[in-house]
């Protein structure tokens, strides 16, 4: 049997959520150091469309089990699914995207394989001795830890998205699809969806936004402050704030980040006239990237920061929506 | 009356990094422990359900000895009892492990339960791994990031928020959530809460012989991940300054980041009508 590594195909918020196309890019650099092929694992009903995708984003083959129960997203079945398709496929490596649903789904394939998972991971690389050097942060992104699954298969990770480049879509690849029936056996779903609601896009938490501008005492008024919310809608962004902010009635309680308030992990942080308070880091640790502006260049923002910005938040804040809106504009 | 169990895991304190920046290791003991954040929550959740419904309440944590101060706490806000599974070959376990460990523990302490609740995660390795898993142990449905629980008609009404969907559940009893830090924030204990749990609190501590846990499937050993090598990334960061002004600095970001913030927001931003003048000189 080829050796395989295999995406699971999260295609629920395809427009929003690249992460599954950015997993088939990795999967095909770590796959040509294996001599593996790249499989994508389709469950759901109506999905040709999807199919078609992921071939033309690097899917050198699609195994798909298609049925009427599978129209929306079930955790039991997915999970017995995954399971006997993995015990049938013996699949290398199994890489999932580090969305809710892949977050919950994995630790259950993981555990009905026997097999060891790691979690959230922000790299992937193969060892000399042809095994998956999974790469993921703990401690609200102050340590590191390189983690990897010796012995058992397939070995699995979670992945967070936005850290891998996507294969540009490609009409001109081939792919081998292999359709499998539902096994007639399924369990009963003991966990039923009774109701759901798509929520509006504008209403991104905090949490999930990949670009957060996070603004400060240092902002240094209200009127000031609201410049911030233009930059961040330029950047498709939400908007954070320090705890005098927001007890200054500057922004919402709602948008309070930090131990009192919430935990913020996005690609990019931009972070204006603050100072630095534990209360604060604690939060933002996980942000991938952090741009702080602050007139003063020691403040523990400042010194955390990826870059440094020595400025008046203000004239900086301005002179970047500036920038946006030219080059967004062309 | 429900017969519920929280699992409660003690992590280091925000402000205390276990990491030993001199031998680059992890620190193995902790100087202060706190409970899990998320955990404090399922507790709440599972207060709140008990206040409602009448029920009775288990706390289980696994860790070292001292690992015993979440019980004390737990019991102060409002538990019932508590159990700590500690043993050395219980040390180093992965979700895997930890999951096989808890629900023996559960099974063997809380057979009848209606509900077990777990954080979302944990602040120290943060994985979320070991609700669903231990949900698999027990082979009872689960659900994660849980904002609300209700009981109705012998099940469980859910309301979660996930990837942009606001979801509605039912599950059958019995079964296990994992509850987020958004909703049920925990009470303090009380002085005499505390006081009291000190003085007569049940707590039962078990070993991996009283569970009679498989040694394979255990700790370190018992593993099927290895942790090969953890470092501080922050260490690595470049921390480039930049200073000049407003428009040099947005200039040399550009310059310097505009990959990587129209990776992150999806659009390009490297056509910029400056360059396009440029070109056409
Ligand atoms: C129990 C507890 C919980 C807390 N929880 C939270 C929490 O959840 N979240 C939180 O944020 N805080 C929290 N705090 C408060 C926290 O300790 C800090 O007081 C707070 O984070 C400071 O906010 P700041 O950085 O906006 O203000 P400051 O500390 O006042 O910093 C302002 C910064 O702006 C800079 N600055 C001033 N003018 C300019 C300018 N024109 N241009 C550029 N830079 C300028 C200054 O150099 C300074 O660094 C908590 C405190 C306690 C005790
Ligand atoms: C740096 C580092 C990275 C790690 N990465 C991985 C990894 O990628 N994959 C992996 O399998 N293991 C990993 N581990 C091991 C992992 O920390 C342990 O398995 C740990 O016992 C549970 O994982 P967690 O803290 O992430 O729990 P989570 O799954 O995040 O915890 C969720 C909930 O489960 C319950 N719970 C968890 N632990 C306990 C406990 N000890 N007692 C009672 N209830 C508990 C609590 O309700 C908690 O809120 C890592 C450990 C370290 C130190």
């Amino acid at each position: 049997m080829n050796r395989s590594i295999w995406v699971f195909a999260d295609y629920r918020n395809y427009f929003q959520n690249r992460v599954t196309l950015q997993l088939l890019a990795k999967a095909n650099q770590l796959a040509a150091q294996i001599g593996a092929e790249v499989c994508a694992v389709v469950l759901g009903y109506k999905i040709d469309e999807y199919v078609a995708e992921y071939i033309a984003h690097g899917a050198q083959k699609v195994v798909v089990v298609e049925h009427r129960s599978l129209q929306k997203y079930s955790m039991e079945k997915y999970a017995v699914l995954m399971e006997r398709l993995a015990r049938d496929y013996q699949p290398e490596i199994i890489l999932i995207g580090a969305t809710a649903f892949g977050r919950e789904l994995a630790p259950r394939v993981a555990k009905r394989l026997g097999t060891g998972l790691t979690a959230d991971c922000i790299g992937l690389e193969m060892t000399e001795d042809g095994l998956l050097r999974q790469i993921a942060p703990s401690f609200g992104g102050n340590l590191v830890a390189e983690i990897l699954t010796p012995e058992h298969r397939p070995q699995m990770a979670t992945v967070r998205a936005g850290i891998f480049q996507e294969i540009p879509h490609n009409n001109s690849l081939h792919g081998e699809v292999v359709r499998i029936p539902l096994p007639k056996d399924l369990p009963k779903d003991r966990l039923r969806l009774i109701a759901y609601q798509r929520q509006p896009q504008r209403d991104q938490r905090l949490e999930d936004a990949r670009v957060v501008v996070c603004g400060g005492r240092g902002m240094g008024s209200k009127k000031k402050f609201k410049k911030l919310f233009e930059l961040a809608q330029l950047l498709a962004g939400e908007v954070g704030a320090t705890r005098p902010v927001v007890y200054a009635g500057w922004i919402d309680n709602d948008a309070l980040v930090g131990q009192a308030g919430r935990n913020i992990r996005p690609q990019i942080l931009f972070s204006f006239g603050i100072s630095g308070a534990i209360q604060h880091t604690a939060a933002v640790t996980d942000a991938e990237f952090i741009i702080a502006v602050n007139k003063n260049p020691n403040a523990t923002m400042m010194k955390m920061a990826d870059v440094a910005v020595v400025a008046d938040a203000n004239q900086l804040c301005s002179a970047l929506i500036k920038e946006l809106k030219d080059r967004i504009q062309t | 009356m429900l017969k519920l169990v929280v699992c409660i895991k003690q992590v280091p304190m925000v402000s205390e990094l276990p990491w030993d920046p001199n031998t680059r290791t992890l620190k193995r003991n902790l100087a202060e422990g706190m409970m899990n954040p998320a955990c404090g929550h399922a507790l709440e959740a599972a207060l709140q359900i008990k206040k409602q419904h009448g029920g009775h309440i288990v706390a289980i944590t696994m860790g070292p000895p001292m690992a015993e101060e979440v019980l004390y706490e737990a019991i102060a806000m409002g538990a019932d009892r508590g159990v700590l599974l500690t043993d050395r070959s219980m040390a180093g376990g992965d979700t895997s492990a930890t999951s096989y460990t808890l629900a023996r523990a559960i099974k063997k302490e809380c057979p009848d339960f209606d509900l077990v609740l777990c954080g979302c995660y944990t602040s120290d390795s943060e994985t979320a791994q070991v609700g669903p898993q231990l949900a698999e142990e027990l082979d009872v449905p689960g659900a994660a990031y849980i904002e609300h629980i209700a009981v109705k008609d012998g099940a469980f009404r859910l309301h979660r928020v996930t990837d942009n969907f606001l979801e509605v559940l039912e599950m059958d009893m019995p079964g296990l959530v994992t509850v987020t830090t958004h909703t049920y924030m925990p009470r303090y204990p009380s002085l005499e809460g505390l006081q009291s749990a000190f003085a007569r609190s049940d707590i039962k501590i078990l070993n991996a012989r009283d569970l009679r846990l498989d040694p394979a499937k255990i700790g370190v050993n018992g593993s099927p991940t290895k942790i090969i090598n953890v470092y501080s990334p922050t260490a690595a960061k470049k921390n480039i300054v930049m200073q000049g002004t407003a428009k040099k600095v947005v200039d040399e970001i550009f310059a310097k980041f505009a990959d990587r913030i129209s990776g992150a927001i999806g659009k390009d931003l490297k056509t910029h009508y400056h360059d396009n003048k440029a070109c056409t000189k």
